[in-house]
C-alpha cells in the first residue's frame, strides 16, 4: 500500500516536472577556467563569453539550457558518454575531433599566440603586433615560424593538452622547444611566471585577459598572432548522432552572426572581434 | 567494444611510462623510508621536544591530500621569490624533483607509523631477555628489536609501498608524462578512454601484482618458522630440514 502511494506520488511529481520544462533540457559543458571565454566568477558562477552566448543560442533554439562545467581533457569522452549533450568550451574545429563528434557552424575564430616574460630574451620574438593566418597568409607565418624557431630553440614552452596551441607546437617546433602540457592555461601561466617555462602559448584572447591581471605583471604577449590552419574555427560540439540538435545550433548560431549578436559579445569579452570570417 | 590492435599499440606506448612511474617510487619509498625512520625514532624517544613535532608532522601530512601537497610543492613553493633565487631552486624548478619531494614527505608520515607500530610489537621479555645477556642498549635494538619489528610491519608496508606506485599518477598533474601522463595525452588524441585507462589499469595492476609477491617473498624469508612447515605425512623421506 504504502508502495503504491510512493509510486503515484512519483509518477505526480515526474508529470508536474514534465509540464513546467518549457521542452527538452540541452545540457551544455564548457570547461570553466578559460576566462574570457568560459570561467568561475568570484561566487563560483560560470561566466563569459560562451555562457552568455549559449544563453543567446538557448533563447533562439527555444530550449532551456542547463550550463555544466568539465575538465577540458575528459570534455570529449563524457559527451560521449551522455553526460552532457553539447560541448561550448572554445574547442576548435579539427579533423581529429571530427573523427569523434560533430561540429555546429563557427561561432568564432581562434587566435593564438606566445605569452613571455618582458625581460627574457624572448621578449624580442620577431612580428610582435602582427597576425597571420596560417591558411590565407602561409608564406608570412612560415618567414615568422622559421625566425622563432631559432629563438624558440632548446627553450621551454607550456601549452594546455589537448588543445589546438599544444597541436601547433608539435606540428612546428616538436624537435625544437621542450613542450611541456598542463590541465588548465592558469596552471602553465603559474609556470612563466616562476620561470619554469621560457613562453607559453594559448588563445591569445585568453592571454590578453590573463596578461590584463597583477600576477602576471612582467609578462607579455611576444611574436605574430597566428589564425587558421592547426588552431581552426570554434564551434559546438556535438554527438554524431544528434543531427537535431546540430540543426538548431546552426540556424541559432547563423542568426547570432547576421544579427551582430556574437559581434557584440565578443567586442564585450575581448575588446576585438572574433566573429568567424567568410 | 575493445579495438585489440588499438589497445596494443596503447599499451605499447603506455609501457613508455614505467620508467619514470618506478623512478619516482623507488625514489620517494626509499628517501621517506629514512624520514620515517627517523619519525619513528622520535615517537618512540619519550621525550616530548622530539615526540611533538614528530606527532604534528605526521599529523599534518596524513590529513591532508598527496594531491595538495604536490600543488604546494610544486605551484605554491615557486611563488616565492626568495625560494627562486635560492640554491634549492635548480631542483625545486623541476617537475620531477617536485614529486619525488611531495610524495616522500606523505609516505614517511604513515611509514613513520607503521614502524613505531613494529617497534611497540616487540616483546617487552625479549628487550629485558637482551638486556640480561648482557647487550647493550644500540645492540639490543639492532639486533632484537629491529628485525622483529622490520617483520612485522612488513604486510602492512607492503600496502604503503603500493599505495605510493598508484599515487605517482598523481604527477601528472604537474606535466610529468609518467603511466598516467601518458594516458591522458593519448586520450586527448584518440579520444578513447576505455581501452587507454584499461591499459593504463593493467599496468598498474602487474606493478603491483609484482610488488605484493617480492614482499610476500621478503615475508617468507624472513620467517624461519614458517619456511620450515612440517612435510606431509605421507612422504616422511622428504622431511623438511628445520631451521632456526
Amino acid at each position: 500500500m504504502k508502495f503504491k502511494a510512493f509510486l503515484t506520488a512519483a509518477a505526480l511529481l515526474a508529470a508536474t516536472t514534465a509540464a513546467s520544462a518549457e521542452g527538452p533540457v540541452v545540457r551544455i559543458a564548457t570547461e570553466g577556467a578559460y576566462a574570457p571565454w568560459n570561467f568561475s566568477g568570484p561566487n563560483g558562477k560560470l561566466q563569459g563569453f560562451e555562457i552568455e552566448l549559449a544563453d543567446e543560442l538557448c533563447a533562439r533554439m527555444k530550449v532551456k539550457c542547463e550550463i555544466v562545467a568539465q575538465n577540458w581533457d575528459g570534455i570529449i569522452p563524457a559527451l560521449e558518454g551522455r553526460k552532457y549533450d553539447a560541448i561550448m568550451a572554445a574547442m576548435s574545429v579539427t579533423p581529429q575531433r571530427e573523427k569523434v563528434i560533430s561540429f555546429s557552424t563557427p561561432y568564432a575564430a581562434g587566435i593564438n599566440g606566445f605569452a613571455v616574460l618582458s625581460d627574457s630574451p624572448l621578449g624580442k620574438l620577431p612580428g610582435t603586433g602582427e597576425t597571420y593566418s596560417l591558411d590565407t597568409q602561409e608564406a608570412g607565418a612560415k618567414t615568422r615560424i622559421d625566425e622563432m624557431k631559432v629563438l624558440l630553440k632548446g627553450k621551454v614552452v607550456g601549452v594546455q593538452g589537448a588543445t589546438t596551441a599544444s597541436t601547433f607546437m608539435e606540428t612546428y617546433f616538436q624537435d625544437i622547444a621542450d613542450i611541456r602540457e598542463y590541465k588548465t592555461t592558469e596552471e602553465h601561466n603559474f609556470d612563466l611566471m616562476s620561470g619554469r617555462l621560457d613562453a607559453v602559448v594559448a588563445n591569445a584572447t585568453v592571454l590578453a585577459a590573463a596578461l590584463d591581471k597583477p600576477d602576471m605583471k612582467g609578462a607579455q604577449l611576444a611574436g605574430p598572432i597566428f589564425s587558421g590552419g592547426v588552431f581552426g574555427v570554434i564551434a559546438v560540439g556535438l554527438r554524431k548522432d544528434d543531427s537535431a540538435l546540430k540543426a538548431k545550433f546552426d540556424d541559432a548560431i547563423k542568426a547570432a552572426i547576421a544579427d551582430g549578436t556574437v559581434k557584440r559579445l565578443s567586442e564585450k569579452w575581448f575588446k576585438v572581434d572574433v566573429s568567424p570570417r567568410g | 567494444m575493445l579495438d585489440l590492435p588499438f589497445f596494443l599499440d596503447t599499451l605499447s606506448t603506455l609501457i613508455g611510462g614505467v620508467p619514470l612511474t618506478l623512478q619516482l617510487t623507488v625514489l620517494s619509498v626509499s628517501s621517506g623510508a629514512m624520514l620515517a625512520f627517523a619519525l619513528a625514532l622520535m615517537r618512540v624517544s619519550g621525550n616530548p621536544l622530539l615526540d611533538y613535532p614528530a606527532r604534528f608532522y605526521i599529523f599534518a601530512f596524513r590529513g591532508t591530500p598527496v594531491l595538495v601537497q604536490i600543488y604546494i610543492v610544486y605551484y605554491g613553493l615557486s611563488q616565492f621569490p626568495v625560494l627562486r633565487q635560492s640554491m634549492l631552486w635548480p631542483f625545486l624548478r623541476e617537475a620531477y624533483w617536485c614529486a619525488v619531494i611531495a610524495l616522500a614527505l606523505n609516505t614517511a608520515a604513515y611509514s613513520a607509523e607503521l614502524i613505531r607500530g613494529g617497534l611497540n610489537s616487540v616483546a617487552v621479555g625479549q628487550i629485558e631477555a637482551a638486556r640480561a645477556l648482557g647487550m647493550s642498549r644500540p645492540l639490543a635494538f639492532r639486533r632484537i628489536i629491529l628485525p622483529q619489528a622490520f617483520r612485522q610491519m612488513l604486510p602492512a608496508y607492503s600496502n604503503e609501498i603500493i599505495l605510493m606506485v598508484k599515487s605517482t599518477a598523481l604527477a601528472s598533474t604537474i606535466t610529468l608524462l609518467e603511466v598516467t601522463g601518458l594516458a591522458a595525452k593519448l586520450i586527448s588524441q584518440s579520444y578513447r578512454p576505455v581501452e587507454v585507462f584499461i591499459g593504463a589499469g593493467a599496468i598498474y595492476l602487474t606493478i603491483n601484482f609484482l610488488i605484493a609477491r617480492l614482499c610476500a617473498a621478503l615475508q617468507t624469508a624472513l620467517s624461519p618458522e614458517k619456511r620450515a612447515a612440517p612435510a606431509p605425512a605421507q612422504s616422511p623421506e622428504t622431511e623438511a630440514p628445520r631451521h632456526g
